[in-house]
């Protein structure tokens, strides 16, 4: 409820000229939060102008707190004429719910303008005073901490992980608005600005709830997108992970009481508390936690019989918009029953329970809605076994490639036109699980499902002994109409306002929440036909091109340790023994999850080439990063399949059915390539498989980017063996020995190249329990549960060792030319997405983050496949030769966490966008991994194996930046010459550039405020000791005045420097000196250049940290590195 | 087919430095290529003349956005920038300029007549005309922004311009020449280099100008001081009492003699070159002889002793009995002058005194 937030205004410098006549300004400000707004004086002709405001207070809901951002409005004072704006501010002010986080905004914040980009700074102050809430029907969610990390944050010791949370917020874009007609653009890109914000606030609030309801205190692995679906709309939605984290504190030994209750363990502040239990009667007190809640993990026979102590008075009326429902809950009223393995409700895409037809109406969403209650049930009949079987559309390795296209087309099958059926299904799923809500109350049983329903998360790496066994790769794809939706109820226009959504009624996010339900029912589906109960490294996307909207999701199925995780978040049946078998932890995780003899698709095992014990598939592909106890053998390198396919251009519906077909045949070929680049690296693994598929109006984009590595508990990747189609055709024969020959001659180099050195294992020496290919394959088909026609197609690939290429047509000639033309990274360099090099281990200290976007206009009109997919192939090669040539001066380096993003923004366009990481490592020492510490350290006990291992590299990397940090003063990531160091002695810096808390940051008489920044979650060598909280912003600016600029490129250029600039500059407003896990979520360009205009948005997102060098004891000489100042500071702090 | 846009942005700029240079020398993007090319960075990085190409786009690209900046340096030294230490290298490189352009304007006016004959003047030097722009811009930007601005001249320029030391004692000399329009066009003055020039001005700066008594004046550092000026009139009584004079040239010549070679040719010029100092002292109440003082200087000192074959030994000899002897005439009265006066004209006329 009650929270009170101040700001005050103190100066502004380098204002823009907004008087000609004078050169000079009268500047003042607005305070806006809410429908509050405050003035300061004006300051009359100055450049500098110095307010010194008073504090303006704003009372207000804590609600608006989560949700509203502080708005300041920099404005030129005209006597005459109206006040012209010079730019804006957005501050969230989310950080400073949370005790543990920033306790104050403070610092000199760049004045943004739309048009006009940075105009200027202004000094700020915020803080926020905030009362609890113990109204357990509140609708905030504060002290809920966020992290765009996908593992659990370094300072931070998981002692409980809840599961998926999701959410989706949707409104009209205020770009289709009718009002945009009139009003000007810079005022309609401020709306928008200003809606994303609100809306993501909005947004982590619901979230924050449904944490709160699990009994967490955090979501690791926050994703947030937009999808800017044009005229039907805006939406914001997130996915994350609920967790409970424990604050390690840092230095010391770890905390003691780790199995505290996760509702008292965070409230060391209590008035922030996350908890929401509303059971503690006084805050601040810290009461024993006999008398407080039961603890909502580990078996808790109690809380299911125990009557819900306040479920009764949760009527679902409260909840204002659909995908609240399960707003009332708190985890003790769940009865951890593992016999609801299930919701219970379980839809099957493919089942023809509607006919196409009813689904393309117009409308057909609200027919559904009103027979809710009776049609319900007609889909909650369980889909027989075989159902789910051939619903795969696995991205795992099978020996088959013809069996997986059938799975592909099938799951896209459903993916598509069936898909559009399922959605109004899901909708009437919804609204018959809302009914049952209301009928029975609160009772508890239905109500978790949401959190029960998707056993998904979104991190990428895991403590120790968490993840058990994986898979392989889930993905649904799926093609929908972005068809305004008519609601009868509403009549047929969407009545809501802007800013207006909590009275909303439209079924919009409703619809949005059915497609996703879908997919993720569809991934949870084939996580189960992989033996596994839960999909960790899941993420969401869209690609939207007119109204054609494909929704993607992937994960990688795996099987997780029951011991960290709530009761009931994870369907424990009959896979229980597999925990009582403890495998080593460096190749357990890459043991079957399933069933031998009830495979899922067909697949080569042997067994583990490490323990020899459990049986290993011979390939894996994964989303997630490389366990750090895995056992690698060399180094892994970057794997990309490219891929482009032409398509007619259609509208509506045809459009999607067309889309909709190409799909499973572009997976399908992305596959083939990974597979080959895999064997053509000699590499058996892929760890952080990313597949991104963007429709154009004329063309579908695919790129696949994932890590390859050779993980020594797997065999050896057989070669890759080309084989003719037409036998006896000498020349043809010679062409293909010679094609052969390139392909073992590349095979051996990159054996070299990536020093894959595996121990020569006989195979019969240990008694080969495993039969010949032949005979097992045969064995597991007769068992296989499959349909026939699985079986059967896969007769004809049956046994094969080596991977066998036909070539056959110009096709397979150009498929083995593109898999020859990936050039090996320079000397020197390596690149990987995944977030640290598998094989490297000690990392110095120089960074260097970027950011990349091409786009190229495709001139021809008439373009072949082939002719498409090398020049795409081409732009991504090109892209990385550009980095590697751009990069050299960091030699040994490695480029990490490459994020391909690509688009078609129109026709004839192909974008990419590229965020990395450029981290150098000492050479010297590159093959040998430090001692194995961590490991060690993580088996000993168990609370301690929930901690992260602190820096793998701790010792060895601050031992080597001694000699690499050159010039004090210089960071090491710019390749200055010393001389620098001279000049800055020599140039004075003026007075009071650091006039913020952070004082101490000065050195050697000037200072500078750098903040670092990584897409990944760690900074080598440097420690995290705080993480202030999320940032996420969202901005856009437009010219139209293009070429004065220097055209597309110099418009981009500077925007995104700005946007870096305006990150930093929050960052360092937060009392930080680091983003990590940064993020470019969007960079939707739009330009025409005839008419000198472009228009670009872009997102970024990030966690805003305090960081310390590793090792506090180093000299003071190596303290003055930029970047490394603020030690004392934050000594202080923690 | 076409790459319609290309941009990299990185947390810190990466800049190379011989890209850089091309840029600030005016060479085209394409030009820069083929320079780059000869220069074989191709063969050090496995990398094609496309990459070339985009990087150097890249980097010009970088750099012309950075312009913006380093014309306001202050600025730049404010925003929350990672690329401090590289901007402040980057400026200083950025406002450094070739010795030979900056002695074709040393003096004139910062005018747009001026700026129409860079192309002459960048002919004549060797300087592309790009270059000769960014530098001639430079200045004014500097003289622009110091022109208004209290307190010591050198310190301004520092500060605002975040320049070396070094670097903004040179600009300061650029801005103290342009105000006074000194002049140093003339054939006689050719031998003179940048440096003897910057020399003397600092010298003039320190003990002529206004700054050199109140140093919280306006313009403190650019205007001579008025009243030293009026005030040096009265050293013409050395050249005018014909007592003091012959008295002045017996006390010189009794400390030289048998001291230096020279010293027939010193005793029997001692009235002319005499003559010719204080006239010039005298005269500077005239703004047309300000400008001429450094011709002056040549034409009545130097070339006479230097066609003596005096050495830079005698020279100095000279001049500093010369001044001392002064104070020994106790009929002259105005010694504080006479010091502040010979002070400068002997460390300038040092510096000037070489072939």
């Amino acid at each position: 409820m009650p929270g009170k937030l101040k700001a005050k205004i103190v100066a502004g410098r380098h204002l823009p000229v907004m008087d000609r006549a004078s050169d000079l300004t009268d500047a003042f400000v607005e305070v806006k939060f809410g429908n509050t707004t405050f003035k300061t004086d004006v300051c009359h002709k100055s450049l500098n102008p110095q307010w010194n405001s008073e504090w303006f207070k704003f009372e207000v809901d804590d609600e608006d707190l989560q949700d509203e951002p502080l708005q300041i409005t920099v404005l030129d004072h005209d006597t005459y004429s109206a006040n012209d704006a010079i730019g804006k501010v957005y501050i969230d002010i989310d950080p400073l719910l949370c005790t543990e986080a920033a306790s104050v905004i403070s610092g000199w914040f760049p004045i943004y303008d739309t048009i006009h980009g940075i105009r200027g700074e202004i000094n700020v102050l915020v803080k926020v005073e905030l009362f609890n809430d113990l109204n357990r029907f509140r609708q905030s969610s504060c002290g809920v901490k966020f992290f765009c990390t996908t593992s659990i944050p370094r300072c931070y010791r998981a002692a409980m992980v809840h599961g998926f949370v999701e959410e989706l917020v949707v409104n009209e874009d205020p770009e289709y608005q009718w009002i945009d007609r009139i009003r000007t653009p810079r005022a309609s890109n401020e709306a928008r600005q200003r809606l994303i914000s609100l809306m993501s606030g909005e947004l982590q609030r619901k979230i924050g709830l449904k944490v709160l309801e699990m009994g967490g205190n955090a979501v690791v692995g926050y994703l947030q997108c937009f999808d800017l679906e044009g005229e039907s709309g805006l939406v914001v939605r997130a996915i994350g992970t609920a967790c409970t984290l424990d604050k390690v504190s840092s230095g010391s030994a770890p905390n003691t009481n780790t199995h505290v209750h996760p509702n008292t363990a965070p409230a060391s502040n209590a008035c922030n508390s996350p908890s929401k239990d509303g059971k503690e009667p006084v805050f601040g007190e810290d009461l024993p936690s006999s008398s407080g809640p039961p603890t909502p993990f580990r078996a808790l026979p109690t809380s299911s019989s125990s009557p819900p102590p306040f479920s009764p008075s949760k009527p679902c009326s409260r909840q204002s918009s659909s995908s609240d429902t399960d707003l009332s809950l708190t985890p003790k009223t769940v009865e951890p029953k593992p016999v609801r393995c299930r919701p219970g409700i379980f839809l099957c895409p493919s089942s023809p329970t509607l006919s196409t037809d009813t689904l393309s109406l117009p409308g057909s969403g609200s027919v559904g809605c009103g027979h809710g209650l009776s049609s319900a049930p007609r889909a909650t009949t369980p889909p027989p076994p075989s159902s789910i079987h051939s619903d795969c559309a696995l991205l795992r390795k099978s020996v088959s490639f013809t069996e997986d296209l059938l799975l592909a087309a099938s799951g896209m099958g459903s993916g598509g036109s069936a898909g559009k059926e399922a959605g109004p299904l899901k909708t009437l799923l919804r609204q018959h699980t809302q009914t049952a809500l209301e009928q029975r109350g609160a009772s508890s049983s239905g109500l978790l499902l949401n959190a029960r329903e998707f056993p998904f998360f979104t991190l990428t790496s895991f403590p120790p002994g968490f993840l058990v066994h994986v898979g392989g790769v889930v993905s649904a794809r799926s093609v929908k109409l972005l068809d305004r939706i008519h609601n009868p109820a509403l009549g047929n226009t969407r009545s809501y306002k802007l800013l207006d959504w909590n009275s909303v009624t439209a079924d919009e996010p409703e619809t949005r929440d059915a497609w996703w339900e879908e997919i993720r029912q569809e991934i949870k589906s084939h996580a189960k036909a992989l033996g596994c109960h839960a999909v960790v490294g899941y993420s969401e996307s869209t690609s939207i091109c007119e109204e054609v909207c494909i929704l993607s999701a992937s994960g990688t199925a795996a099987i997780l340790n029951p011991r960290y995780m709530r009761e009931g978040c994870l369907d424990i049946g009959s896979t229980d023994h597999r925990f009582e078998d403890p495998s080593p932890p460096s190749c357990g995780f890459c043991h079957i999850p399933y069933d031998e003899l009830n495979m899922p698709f067909p697949a080569q095992l042997t067994y583990c080439y490490h323990c020899r014990r459990q049986k290993v598939p011979d390939v894996l592909f994964t989303t997630i990063d490389l366990p750090s106890e895995a056992a690698v053998t060399g180094k892994g390198c970057l794997i990309q399949a490219r891929l482009c396919r032409l398509k007619k251009k259609a509208q509506g519906e045809v459009n999607a059915t067309a889309i909709s077909n190409l799909l499973p045949f572009m997976e399908y070929e992305l596959h083939t390539q990974l597979m080959n680049k895999l064997k053509l690296r000699n590499m058996n693994a892929l760890f952080g498989l990313h597949i991104q598929i963007s429709v154009g109006e004329n063309m579908l984009l695919g790129l696949a980017s994932a890590t390859g590595v050779y993980l020594t508990a797997l065999p050896a990747p057989g070669g890759i063996q080309i084989a003719g189609k037409t036998p006896g055709d000498l020349s043809n024969e010679h062409h293909i020995l010679t094609i052969q020959k390139r392909i073992n001659d590349t095979i051996a180099k990159n054996k070299e190249l990536y020093q894959i050195n595996p121990p020569e294992l006989t195979e019969e020496g240990l008694g080969s329990p495993i039969p010949e290919p032949r005979q097992r394959s045969r064995l597991f088909r007769s068992h296989s549960e499959s349909s026939d026609e699985l079986s059967e197609l896969d007769l004809s690939h049956g046994k094969k060792d080596a991977f066998v290429l036909e070539i056959d047509d110009t096709d397979a000639v150009e498929d083995i030319h593109s898999l020859l033309t990936d050039a090996p990274p320079p000397t020197g360099f390596y690149s990987c997405n995944t977030e640290i090099m598998p094989g490297i281990y000690n990392w110095t200290s120089g960074i260097q983050m970027f950011t990349s976007v091409r786009v190229f206009r495709l001139s021809n009109a008439n373009l072949t496949n082939q002719g498409l997919n090398k020049i795409f192939t081409d732009l991504c090669e090109n892209l990385l030769k550009s980095f590697y040539f751009k990069l050299r001066s960091m030699i040994p380096c490695c480029l990490c966490h490459l994020n391909f993003t690509v688009a078609v923004p129109e026709e004839e366009l192909i974008q990419v966008a590229v965020t990395a990481v450029a981290m150098t490592f000492d050479k010297d020492q590159a093959q040998e991994k430090p001692a194995e510490k961590p490991i060690n350290k993580g088996s000993s006990e168990n609370e301690e194996q929930l901690q992260f291992p602190l820096e793998l590299c701790a010792d060895v990397s601050s031992a080597n930046t001694q000699p690499s940090s050159k010039v004090s003063g210089v960071p090491e990531s710019t390749n200055v010459s010393s001389r620098v160091s001279s000049l800055e002695r020599c140039s004075p810096l003026p007075e009071g550039r650091s006039r913020s808390l952070r004082s101490s940051r000065s050195f050697g008489g000037s200072s500078v405020t750098v903040v670092k920044m990584t897409p990944l979650s760690f900074l080598p060598g440097i420690r995290i000791i705080k993480y202030l909280g999320i940032i996420n912003m969202f901005f856009i600016r437009e010219t139209t005045s293009l070429r004065e600029e220097g055209g597309v490129s110099g418009f981009l250029h500077s925007f995104i420097a700005e946007v870096f600039a305006m990150v930093r500059a929050h960052v360092a407003a937060l009392g930080g000196n680091a983003v990590v896990s940064y993020s470019m979520k969007e960079c939707v360009l739009m330009e025409n250049p005839n008419k000198n205009q472009a228009q670009c948005l872009i997102n970024v997102s990030g966690d805003a940290v305090i960081c310390v060098r590793e090792t506090d004891q180093e000299p003071t000489a190596s303290m003055t590195n930029i970047g490394q100042t603020c030690c004392s500071a934050n000594d202080g702090a923690t | 087919m076409a790459v319609e846009l290309d941009v990299f942005v990185g947390n810190t700029t990466i800049m190379d430095e011989e890209v850089y240079q091309l840029w600030l020398d005016g060479y085209t993007v394409n030009d820069a290529v083929k320079v780059r090319m000869e220069g074989g960075v191709l063969d050090e990085c496995e990398a094609s003349a496309d990459v070339l190409l985009s990087d150097t786009m890249d980097q010009y690209r970088t750099f012309q956005m950075c312009e913006r900046l380093l014309h306001s340096p202050a600025k730049l030294a404010n925003q929350c920038s990672n690329d401090f230490p590289l901007l402040c290298l980057s400026l200083f490189r950025y406002y450094a300029f070739d010795d030979a352009f900056v002695r074709e304007v040393l003096g004139k006016k910062l005018s747009k007549g001026t700026k129409k004959d860079l192309d002459d003047i960048s002919a004549k030097t060797g300087v592309t005309l790009k270059s000769c722009r960014r530098q001639f811009d430079n200045f004014k930007r500097v003289f622009k922004v110091v022109e208004e601005l209290k307190g010591p001249l050198v310190e301004n320029i520092r500060q605002h311009f975040l320049l070396s030391d070094k670097l903004a004692r040179d600009y300061a000399a650029i801005v103290f020449f342009t105000n006074n329009r000194f002049e140093t066009g003339k054939r006689k003055l050719q031998y003179l280099t940048f440096q003897d020039f910057a020399f003397c001005a600092g010298q003039l700066i320190n003990n002529w100008t206004v700054g050199a008594v109140d140093n919280m004046v306006e313009d403190m550092d650019v205007d001579l001081d008025k009243e030293f000026l009026q005030e040096l009139k009265e050293l013409k009584i050395l050249i005018t009492d014909k007592d003091l004079l012959d008295q002045h040239k017996s006390l010189v010549c009794t400390a030289l003699r048998g001291k230096t070679k020279a010293f027939n040719e010193m005793e029997a010029n001692f009235k002319n070159l005499s003559r010719g100092l204080v006239n010039i002292a005298a005269k500077l109440t005239n703004t047309k002889d300000v400008r001429d003082f450094f011709i002056d200087l040549v034409e009545k000192f130097i070339e006479p002793c230097r066609s003596d074959r005096w050495t830079a030994a005698d020279m100095k000899l000279y001049l500093t009995h010369y001044t001392n002897s002064a104070h020994i005439l106790d009929t002259f009265k105005h010694q504080v002058v006479w010091d502040r006066y010979m002070g400068v004209i002997k460390s300038c006329i040092f510096k000037m005194y070489h072939d």
